[in-house]
């Protein structure tokens, strides 16, 4: 396949199926440099930058009257924080309340990008490595920091499990070390395959239905609206798994717990 | 793959840092101190109606345990008082009729009395009558008037039999 033609597939032009990797294109909007960085707009920006507004004004929408009895919308702000406070408590203990700003913004920041993604031409920014696993060093980084800024030099009685015998101690403890530190890499994957696996999935199952036409093409558009619907659940589901397993981490680092 | 082209990164990286860092600050020092603070709030109003109705309650039982002590006390009093009433009644009533008794008592005694009187007077009357008869028969049968003393003894006499 020449350049032009990979080109020519990238922007669905290509006569055949149209390329389902076309929707993670990243497209700039306008052009900017700082301190000699590539710091152009672009529709991932933008909708990070819609997605943090919307969690804004909902939260402020939601609270302007700070009501005593609330409105519909006031309970579902209230939910959502009770829902992380109550998932930061149980997972982390009081002590964990400390970080529960950060975990709170990462759900709702997660979440709302996957759901973002659901709409039709938007675009998915979860759905980029680069940026979940930004997100997943940066709490990797924090809590091993955390751990050792809690336990000093004791953090590293983290990988040494008790209760082993000598002889398997070097083993178990290479597995632990393997373990712990591929937890960005899985933490990352995790959500960036789930989002780029179901939005591939509804763009080629979105091109059967036009190929198909109206003969053939109820079968695969039932199946996306079902897919559509468990997508939307995953969208959830995956931000949900995103915070629990930051919670999960925290505690690691906190209490030490094995 | 798109998200494999080192060149798109650089951009990323920076707005998530950008959206990811005003978002959080405007998280902890906007959005969740508002929504904490509705929520510790509504919290407190509940406990501190909880705990009025909870006084209330308290002071509901204790009225209702002195209403009921109340009760009892006056129950006792009234049970006491009619005891009393009784005994009194009682004592006065036995104290009456041994008055009674005694006078009913005495006036027999009394009517006794006379009765025997005036038996023992009707007696001596019918003494003399028969005296006198018997004195008046012999006297027209004999034509001897007899001394007053022989006729008492024989009407005594006469009587006995």
């Amino acid at each position: 396949m020449t350049e032009a033609a990979a080109e020519g597939a990238a922007h669905g032009s290509g006569g055949s199926l149209p390329n389902p990797m076309h929707q993670f294109e990243i497209k700039r909007i306008f052009d900017l440099h700082l301190f000699g960085l590539d710091a152009s707009f672009t529709n991932s920006a933008l909708f990070m930058v819609i997605a943090a507004s919307v969690i804004t004004l909902f939260t402020m929408y939601a609270m302007r009257r700070r009501a005593l009895v609330p409105s519909r919308l006031q309970s579902v702000a209230e939910i959502s924080y009770e829902f992380v406070a109550n998932m930061v408590r149980d997972n982390v203990g009081t002590a964990g309340m400390q970080y529960f700003p950060l975990v709170f913004t990462l759900f709702m920041f997660v979440l709302t990008l996957n759901m973002l993604g659901m709409l039709p031409y938007s675009f998915t920014v979860t759905s980029h490595i680069i940026v979940t696993f930004a997100l997943a060093a940066f709490i990797f980084l924090g809590v091993t920091l955390l751990g050792f800024i809690k336990h000093g030099v004791k953090f590293l009685k983290f990988f040494v499990p008790s209760g082993v015998p000598l002889v398997m101690l070097p083993l178990l403890v290479v597995i632990e070390v393997i373990s712990y530190l591929t937890r960005p890499l899985s933490l990352s994957v995790r959500l960036f395959a789930n989002m780029m696996a179901g939005h591939t999935m509804l763009k080629v199952f979105g091109a059967f239905v036009v190929a198909l036409g109206l003969l053939g093409g109820w079968a695969p558009l039932a199946f996306m609206v079902a897919f559509t619907g468990l997508e939307i659940l995953v969208a959830f589901l995956q931000a949900y798994v995103f915070a629990i397993l930051t919670c999960i981490y925290l505690n690691d680092a906190l209490h030490m717990h094995h | 793959m798109p998200q494999l082209n080192p060149l798109d990164w650089a951009p990323q990286l920076i707005w998530l840092l950008i959206t990811f860092g005003m978002l959080y600050l405007l998280m902890v020092y906007v959005a969740l101190p508002r929504i904490g603070g509705v929520i510790e709030a509504r919290t407190a109003h509940i406990a501190k109606d909880l705990a009025a109705a909870d006084k209330l309650r308290r002071q509901t039982e204790e009225a209702i345990a002195a209403y009921e002590q109340a009760l009892a006390e006056a129950k006792q009093k009234a049970h006491t008082i009619i005891e009393e009433g009784r005994t009194k009644l009682k004592q006065e009533t036995a104290k009456e009729r041994a008055k009674l008794d005694s006078e009913l008592a005495k006036r027999g005694a009394e009517a006794e009395a006379r009765i025997n009187d005036a038996r023992i007077s009707a007696m001596r009357d019918v003494n003399a009558v028969a005296a006198d008869v018997a004195a008046d028969i012999v006297r027209k049968l004999i034509a001897v008037a007899p001394a007053k003393a022989e006729i008492a003894k024989a009407v005594e006499a006469a009587r006995k039999e």
